[in-house]
């Protein structure tokens, strides 16, 4: 079955002493896009930060092409490197151009060549309609247009998973939609991506499969999305989806 | 009262005072820019959380920080002695100066760091950047503006200390303003070097706010 690029064995996740996730199984295979979704408090986005060692687990094991990923090991930084994650509040660095922002990962970790960077970071830009922007710092975009820049930050290392968490959710709703566009580009160009979102019409277009997680757990998981979102099998993810309806 | 030498002493004091404020603040941070990075990355929130060496290093900080500057200016006599040769004049109070500047630059340093929005360290942890990356290119990068303005807040402060020494004949503005307007009553001579020191920490202070909101990419100005 394809390869799997991220395999994740009943995961445990505790903090004082609190359980966060349990239980957690699940695989990606290489140009997957799945997405979690889940009412407020329920660990999706803990989940996300577990993937890459931003926080440590109590049980459990995550593997990426086969390498455990703990929190605070040596060969971390390097794991990290094949997971980009794009977070709610964008966070650019402010004091950096939009250029900057792009090419410092790339060139201070990669230890790849300036020019080179460049060149890729302006090809980029102009993939999310924002190549005229570079030279400007963050305070003067929008929203959404720093989640795109935020977005190919990511990109630009090359990560062999993308890790989206709520990116949407800080953005006015008149530019959810140009974020969300260039998010279905990627799914298109064979990325592989996991995607925490509340915009549950764009998961069920974007998504090949889908977490329900509730309290911790995953409730319900299905590679049916079509399905899933019309009429989910769980009284919990009804109950969850009734939620968004008016 | 006032005569050509007055004149002459004037302008070296000046020049002291600046001389010992300038090197004193840069050994000063020679020290308490590493201790800051320590104890930002050692914090319990930190990117190094240790427990043991934020420990110590607090107490250190918080010991040094305690004693009068005065107190602080004799007690190093010895090491000031060691060192410079003498522990007179304008040279040897830059060692006193040090000692005391280095633990509030340390605590000044912390508190810029720990300024940096949380969420963009986690996006350069996200990354795979190396702890010394991120130190060097995001919390230094980053805080520049606060740590701009923690040095001309250092300044002011090395400043107000440098005057003190005058006390044990340390030379600068403030051993003038002692030997002349305190020990001989001569006024005019301690309200010219204050009117002087008054001047210098204003340009400092102007100097590091201008510099400050240069660098600021946060906001419109």
């Amino acid at each position: 079955m394809g390869n799997t690029l991220l395999t994740v064995k009943n995961l445990h996740k505790e903090f004082d002493g609190k359980t966060i996730l349990k239980s957690i199984d699940f695989e990606v295979i290489k140009g997957e896009v799945i997405v979690i979704i889940g009412p407020s408090g329920c660990g999706k986005s803990t989940l996300l930060r577990c993937l890459n060692g931003l926080e440590d687990i109590q049980g459990g094991e995550i593997l990426i092409d086969d390498r455990k990923v703990i929190s605070g090991s040596k060969d971390i930084t390097a794991i990290r490197q094949k997971i980009g994650m794009v977070f709610q509040s964008y966070d650019l660095f402010p004091h950096k151009t939009i250029l900057e922002n792009i090419i410092l990962a790339p060139m201070k970790v990669l230890k790849r060549k300036r020019s080179e960077v460049e060149a890729e970071a302006t090809e980029l830009l102009s993939r999310v309609g924002l190549a005229d922007r570079k030279n400007d710092y963050p305070r003067q975009l929008s929203g959404g247009q720093k989640q795109r820049i935020a977005i190919v930050r990511s990109l630009i290392m090359h990560p062999e998973v993308l890790l989206l968490d709520e990116i949407t959710a800080a953005l006015d709703p008149e530019m959810v939609h140009e974020v969300l566009q260039v998010v279905l580009d990627l799914a298109k160009t064979g990325s592989t991506m996991l995607i925490v979102t509340h915009e549950m019409s764009f998961a069920k277009a974007i998504a090949d499969r889908v977490l329900f997680l509730e309290n911790g757990e995953i409730a319900e998981e299905s590679s049916n999305p079509k399905e899933f979102f019309e009429a989910p099998k769980t009284e919990r993810a009804k109950q969850f989806l009734k939620s968004f309806e008016y | 009262m006032w005569d050509n030498t007055m004149t002459i002493m004037m302008l070296e004091g000046i020049r002291d005072t600046i001389y010992m404020t300038v090197i004193s603040t840069f050994f000063g941070y020679l020290i308490g820019l590493p201790i800051g990075i320590a104890l930002t990355l050692t914090d319990k929130n930190g990117l190094r959380p240790n427990k043991a060496v934020y420990g110590v290093l607090d107490i250190i900080i918080n010991i040094t920080r305690s004693v009068p500057f005065l107190i602080l200016l004799i007690v190093v006599m010895p090491l000031t002695k060691l060192i410079v040769g003498k522990s007179y004049g304008s040279t040897a109070t830059i060692v006193p100066l040090t000692l005391a500047a280095a633990p509030f630059i340390g605590r000044m340093v912390e508190s810029s760091l720990k300024e940096v929005n949380k969420g963009v360290i986690e996006a350069a942890v996200s990354m795979g950047a190396k702890t010394s990356t991120i130190v060097l290119k995001v919390l230094i990068g980053e805080a520049r503006t606060s740590l701009i303005v923690g040095v001309t807040i250092v300044l002011g402060t090395v400043l107000g200390y440098s005057a003190m020494a005058g006390v044990v004949g340390g030379g600068g503005l403030g051993d003038i303003a002692i030997r002349y307007g305190y020990y001989r009553y001569n006024t005019p001579v301690m309200l010219v070097t204050l009117v002087f020191i008054v001047i210098i920490v204003q340009l400092m202070q102007y100097i590091g706010t201008f510099i400050s909101k240069k660098t600021d990419h946060r906001n419109n100005h």
